[in-house]
């Protein structure tokens, strides 16, 4: 990223010096310290990379658990942080797709992590698609009110329905899940399943941040600040909206996969309302309409649950609860705005350079 | 055939007909002033005639085609452009990507997600800005810039999709005297390829630069003819001209 940006700002620096007002801009750009984002997602990758060297072996597993909730908050804050689609069911495709590979390997004995993990993002874009198509397709747009409260419905009846299906194991959910596989081997946890997570995490990011630096981009901004005025324009507001709800759904079912090969089983809680509130929280406490906050928010909210859960026995859910609230109120862009400007978290869309072709397409990240 | 045609456009809200039958018709390349007093049915009928609003009766027509229930998406497709009362600048985008997020409505959302027509639309974006004298600001973001200013953003927002038809709600509203007269400039290139309706309370604003007018009063329309026309009218000069 750094990298291509200096390229970019060559490329413009040496352009016959003829438009002094993209100049201007990128000088702009440097001042107002427009590379903190680099920074932030090259900490924390690195910290990532190192961390099972120096973690003992049961907080590897842990840490495995947490990144695989990073990669489920990124679904969310596409979702919200991007487009301003409130979803409180965000769990539904997390769950469900947890659930559809437990019944593959229960059922079918299917453990290839070549079909598993693409049969549980299907699950989780189909199932959004099916809820997404419901709740925004309408002819006019739907409020967030009812997208919300549409979204937590749908989550609450699949956790009862999970709950009361014998097949789906009732409440006890699917217990002893067999290790996911390549070939002969089996992926159990520890730094193995660690960096594998954790690849796939860095993948999807990247995915992420191309697409929402893209024209693509600009046009989810456009929804999140001002979705009437957008529709004035000529966008298909609702289009828009399904697809990146579709989007965050499989991101989600990527993780559910993860989740129940991770932990070995399933339960109804997986798809019901808790989790859902839970990946909203990661967002907001990091920082939503960042990708890295995101990921902050998650990493930080789990790894102070657990530090607390180990030393405050009784109270720690108060304390974690009231830190939340202390985050929320102070600082309603999350603790990514500590660092953070607000025009770099908007960032720019479609490339930065004013050039056409090649150029341009070197500079996407 | 006019560009616009709404007849008979009938809105009740609840006990309250803000609109009683109006009417309105807008041919090509022609600046039409909505004028009234406060209350008459003027935002009402640009409501309608934009989308915002869904007319309890009456028809509204735009090059040969009945548009009526027509969205907002369908309506900004078919060639019509709108400026709202409060302006709607993207405060957290810069002004380069407020006029690209306007110009890129139509691209194929393959081209969007693969940043295609960014490179395409550089200069159209840079010429509005110019046109609109923003373009030392391009990359500044929309809150940075005075009220006046957003304004003019706006219009140009609004005609970046080259609309055929611009409906313009107060563009000068808490404008200075000097803003507004610029604001007259930069609206007059535009006649050669796109109609406007302007509601406005700035009759001088009005005077100069519309061809035509139509007063509406009470949901009605009082009177609709060349701007000669309407101030030599008695009953507009009564009801409204001298009130104002």
């Amino acid at each position: 990223m750094p990298k291509s940006m200096s390229v970019v700002r060559e490329a413009i620096a040496g352009d016959e010096a003829d438009d002094a007002m993209a100049e201007r801009a990128v000088a702009e750009q440097v001042a107002a310290g427009r590379k903190v984002l680099p920074i932030v997602e090259g900490v924390v990758l690195v910290a990532a990379l190192v961390a099972p060297l120096v973690l003992q072996d049961y907080l590897t597993v842990f840490a495995t658990r947490v990144i695989i909730l990073a990669l489920f908050a990124l679904s969310f804050d596409l979702v919200w942080g991007y487009a301003g689609i409130m979803s409180f069911g965000q769990a539904l495709f997390f769950g469900s797709a947890g659930y559809g590979v437990a019944l593959l390997a229960r059922d079918l004995d299917i453990t290839n992590i070549f079909l598993v993990l693409p049969a549980g993002t299907l699950i989780g874009l189909t199932f959004a698609l099916l809820l997404g198509g419901f709740l925004l397709l309408g002819r006019h747009p739907s409020s967030v009110i009812f997208v919300s409260l549409g979204t937590l419905t749908g989550s609450y009846a699949a956790d009862r329905l999970a709950r009361g299906w014998y097949y789906l194991g009732g409440q006890n959910g699917i217990p002893s899940i067999s290790s996911m596989t390549l070939g002969s081997y089996e992926f159990s946890e520890g730094p193995p399943f660690y960096y594998l997570v954790l690849g796939l995490l860095v993948v999807v990011y990247l995915l992420c941040r191309f697409l929402v630096r893209s024209q693509f981009g600009l046009a989810l901004a456009g929804l999140r600040e001002n979705e009437q005025r957008i529709a004035f324009f000529g966008y298909k507001t609702q289009h828009l909206k399904a697809i990146i709800f579709a989007i965050g759904g499989a991101v989600a079912g990527l993780a559910g996969s993860l989740y129940a090969f991770h932990e070995g089983f399933v339960w109804p809680n997986m798809v019901g309302v808790v989790v859902s509130t839970q990946v909203v929280l990661y967002v907001l406490f990091g920082g939503s309409g960042t990708l890295i906050g995101a990921v902050i928010g998650a990493v930080i909210v789990e790894g102070v649950s657990f530090w607390l859960s180990d030393n405050y026995r009784e109270v720690w859910p108060i304390i974690l609860g009231v830190l939340l609230l202390l985050v929320i109120l102070f600082r309603p862009l999350g603790l990514i705005s500590f660092v953070l400007g607000e025009r770099e978290r908007v960032g720019s869309f479609g490339g930065k350079s004013r050039k056409t072709g090649k150029e341009k397409r070197d500079a996407a990240p | 055939m006019p560009l616009l045609e709404a007849t008979g456009v009938k809105k009740i809200f609840g006990k309250l007909t803000a609109l009683d039958g109006a009417a309105l018709t807008v041919g090509e390349n022609e600046f039409h002033g909505l004028i009234g007093p406060n209350g008459s049915g003027k935002s009402t009928l640009m409501k309608c005639i934009a989308g915002a609003e869904v007319p309890t009766q009456g028809k509204v027509s735009f090059i040969n085609t009945d548009i009526t229930a027509f969205t907002p998406t369908e309506r900004a497709r078919a060639g019509m452009s709108l400026k709202f009362q409060i302006t709607s600048v993207l405060p957290t985008l810069t002004l380069y990507d407020n006029i690209l997020l306007a110009l890129q409505a139509q691209s194929s959302l393959f081209d969007l997600v693969f940043s295609r027509t960014r490179g395409l639309l550089h200069d159209q974006v840079m010429t509005m800005l110019t046109q609109f004298r923003l373009a030392d600001r391009a990359f500044d973001a929309a809150a940075a810039l005075s009220h006046g200013q957003q304004q003019w953003l706006e219009i140009a927002m609004a005609l970046a999709g080259k609309p055929k038809l611009l409906l313009l709600d107060e563009p000068t509203g808490g404008m200075s005297l000097e803003e507004r007269r610029v604001t007259g400039e930069l609206l007059q290139p535009i006649k050669k390829h796109c109609s406007l309706v302007i509601v406005e309370h700035d009759l001088d604003f009005i005077r100069d630069i519309c061809d035509r007018l139509t007063v509406l009063d009470q949901g009605k329309v009082l009177a609709s003819g060349t701007v000669s026309e309407i101030q030599a009218n008695k009953a507009v000069q009564e009801i409204y001209l001298r009130r104002a």
